[in-house]
């Protein structure tokens, strides 16, 4: 990772036939940092966020991950990165710790290693009595919280997080974002989508996505300034009127 | 390796914590193997028959009790109506109808021959023809007596005689059991390794765990072997668990090697998994695998050759089973169960299964991608 960038984009775009989900995006994420990656319902951050991780291939455009290049080294990116999908993707007929030790185990921990891990986040979850409850039992914020800890299992230069808040109460959310700062301060890179303007705020830089395209990039702050704007819901509002598209 | 046992592991502890599979796994045998082969037993009994009795003299009574005796009629209809004989045919309630034309004793004493008509219900076919087939046996018997009773049978028979005594090799007393049981072993193999691999993997898809995998730098081919192993293993649990209960309700014991039995199934359950990997890669719905899987399963079990004799199928059809695997291990069953017939002797079953096995996995990894 040169020049301390962890992301680096530039001209990425995915086409579904006619449709161009993600049109031509640029962007540069440094390390360390907390990026918001904002936009309406269907503006194609999911699809961004899955060609970043190596779940779909791009039509076309450039990207290196973590130090490697998208096309040619996606293994070796996913060893670097963590991704917790918009879907709860937890084994729900699993424990916790069963959990813990199945990611861990095709992440290529050590029994040593993912024993660690495990009591080291119970502890700092609060979930020490739970470790053996079936994952279906858990309420939603908790498995949340669980899912994310689960992502970052194997120590990730990078996160990928897909709108890890959505549906979950105020206080869990506040708690949730004290783990993104840990992360953070960690020295992990912090990619986030999120539809709460008051998490943007949270965040080092955002990017808005209109209609596959990024609209406005900057820190929270200078967005409201460029807009003219009190926070970032005006700013959203003001981008996200301009949309032509939206998935329902 | 580790990667291996730890999906391994994690797919164990999901099978054992689901009822409904284990459930699946230990009743589905006992039902399937208990019911199916009393229900598809081809031995015709309790044929009913109307006899038209418009001779009513002592010999068209002595015939219809021959008849009456018979382990295989039952004398619904006793009349001299030929029109209420058909009725009762009509309403279901008689398969055969006999008539015995008025004269038929004074025709049989003055001209020596007599007529008797036969007709037959063909709604269910092989009823009717077995029918057909059992009254004549009966009408012949009884003419045969009646010839004893006239005739003092010379020392040298004039007219030549051709005695036919034949055996049953293999399955001396004809049991439909010895010939059902071993294939529907074959079907509750099949149905487990397909069906159970491709939901597996469905399931994953639609609850989005595969997407979180998908995400790891887990290898493919680690990931399918995973999901193989374990449905590879209850595949053999169901096997031997279908040949204890055929052992102990219905007195099969192989006559050839169980290692050949075995042997064969365990490549031949690789030939089905692959099936149901295929099966899941193409489809993103329990519903849909499960849709899928059923189709081809039905069309597999009829065209191979379990209920229907292959040979007597059309020259298409017969084609078509040559590519379905079921027909080659219900084959190898009957071979190995009833014949003891060794490796060498189902060495082109096994090969032609192991190919289909490579065939199949092979297009199911290539399809399998992590990236789309």
């Amino acid at each position: 990772m040169k020049n301390g960038l962890a992301i680096s984009v530039s001209d990425l775009t995915k086409r579904f036939g006619d449709f161009t989900a993600v049109d031509a995006i640029t962007f540069d994420v440094k390390k360390g940092e907390i990026f918001g990656f904002l936009g309406a319902n269907g503006a194609g951050k999911t699809t961004a966020m899955r060609m970043l991780c190596g779940l779909s291939l791009p039509t076309s455009g450039k990207a290196i991950v973590a130090g490697f290049d998208l096309y040619k080294e996606s293994e070796k990116i996913k060893k670097s990165i963590g991704y917790m999908s918009q879907k709860f993707s937890l084994y729900e007929d699993l424990t916790i710790r069963e959990n813990n030790r199945f990611y861990g185990g095709i992440y290529g921990l050590t029994d040593r290693q993912i024993k660690d891990k495990t009591s080291f986040m119970l502890e700092h979850l609060k979930l020490e009595s739970q470790a053996d409850t079936l994952v279906k039992a858990l309420p939603l914020g908790w498995k949340q919280k669980l899912s994310f800890s689960v992502s970052m299992i194997h120590d990730p230069q990078i996160v990928f997080l897909d709108e890890p808040t959505g549906g979950v109460d105020p206080v869990t959310r506040r708690e949730f974002w004290t783990m993104i700062y840990e992360a953070a301060h960690r020295g992990t890179t912090v990619f986030v989508t999120t539809h709460y303007m008051d998490e943007a705020e949270y965040c080092d830089r955002v990017s808005i996505m209109v209609d596959g395209k990024i609209e406005a990039m900057d820190k929270p702050a200078e967005l409201s300034k460029q807009f003219n704007a009190k926070g970032m819901a005006e700013v959203f509002v003001q981008l996200a009127r301009k949309a032509k598209r939206s998935d329902n | 390796m580790r990667t291996l046992k730890i999906l391994l592991e994690k797919e164990f502890r999901q099978i054992f914590r689901n009822p409904a599979i284990l459930r699946l796994i230990f009743i589905m045998p006992i039902v399937q193997l208990l019911i199916l082969p009393l229900a598809a037993d081809y031995e015709v009994k309790n044929i009913n028959i109307a006899v038209v009795d418009q001779d009513r003299s002592s010999y068209s009574r002595k015939l219809t009790d021959k008849i009456a005796a018979s382990s295989y009629f039952n004398l619904v209809t006793y009349t001299n109506s030929y029109t209420e004989a058909i009725q009762e045919v009509e309403k279901d309630k008689a398969d055969v109808v006999l008539q015995i034309p008025p004269a038929f004793e004074k025709d049989l004493i003055k001209e020596d021959k007599a007529k008797l008509f036969m007709a037959l219900n063909a709604i269910n076919g092989v009823k009717a023809n077995l029918g057909g087939v059992y009254l004549r046996s009966i009408i012949s018997d009884f003419n045969g007596e009646v010839r004893l009773e006239w005739v003092q049978l010379p020392r040298f028979n004039p007219q030549p005689m051709i005695k036919i005594s034949s055996i049953n090799w293999f399955n001396p007393l004809l049991n439909y059991q010895f010939f059902m049981v071993p294939g529907i072993l074959v079907i509750l193999v099949t149905m487990v390794g397909s069906f159970l691999a491709a939901l597996n993997i469905v399931k994953e898809k639609e609850i989005g765990t595969i997407e979180q995998i998908n995400v790891t730098p887990i290898r493919k081919h680690q990931f399918i072997l995973g999901k193989l192993i374990p449905f590879w293993i209850l595949g053999l649990i169901v096997l031997s668990i279908g040949m204890l209960l055929a052992r102990i309700f219905y007195g099969i014991i192989p006559e050839g090697s169980l290692l050949t039995i075995y042997i064969f199934a365990v490549v031949y359950l690789l030939s089905v998994l692959g099936l149901g990997l295929l099966i899941s890669t193409y489809t993103d719905t329990q519903q849909q695998a499960m849709l899928i899987s059923f189709f081809l399963i039905m069309v597999f079990i009829l065209l191979g050759g379990l209920y229907t004799s292959i040979d007597s199928m059309p020259q298409w059809a017969q084609v078509f089973t040559r590519f379905n695997p079921v027909t080659y291990f219900i084959d190898v069953m009957r071979m190995v169960v009833l014949k003891g017939s060794s490796l060498y002797d189902i060495r082109y079953h096994l090969l032609i299964v192991t190919a289909f096995g490579i065939f199949l996995n092979v297009w199911a990894v290539i399809s399998y991608k992590k990236r789309n």
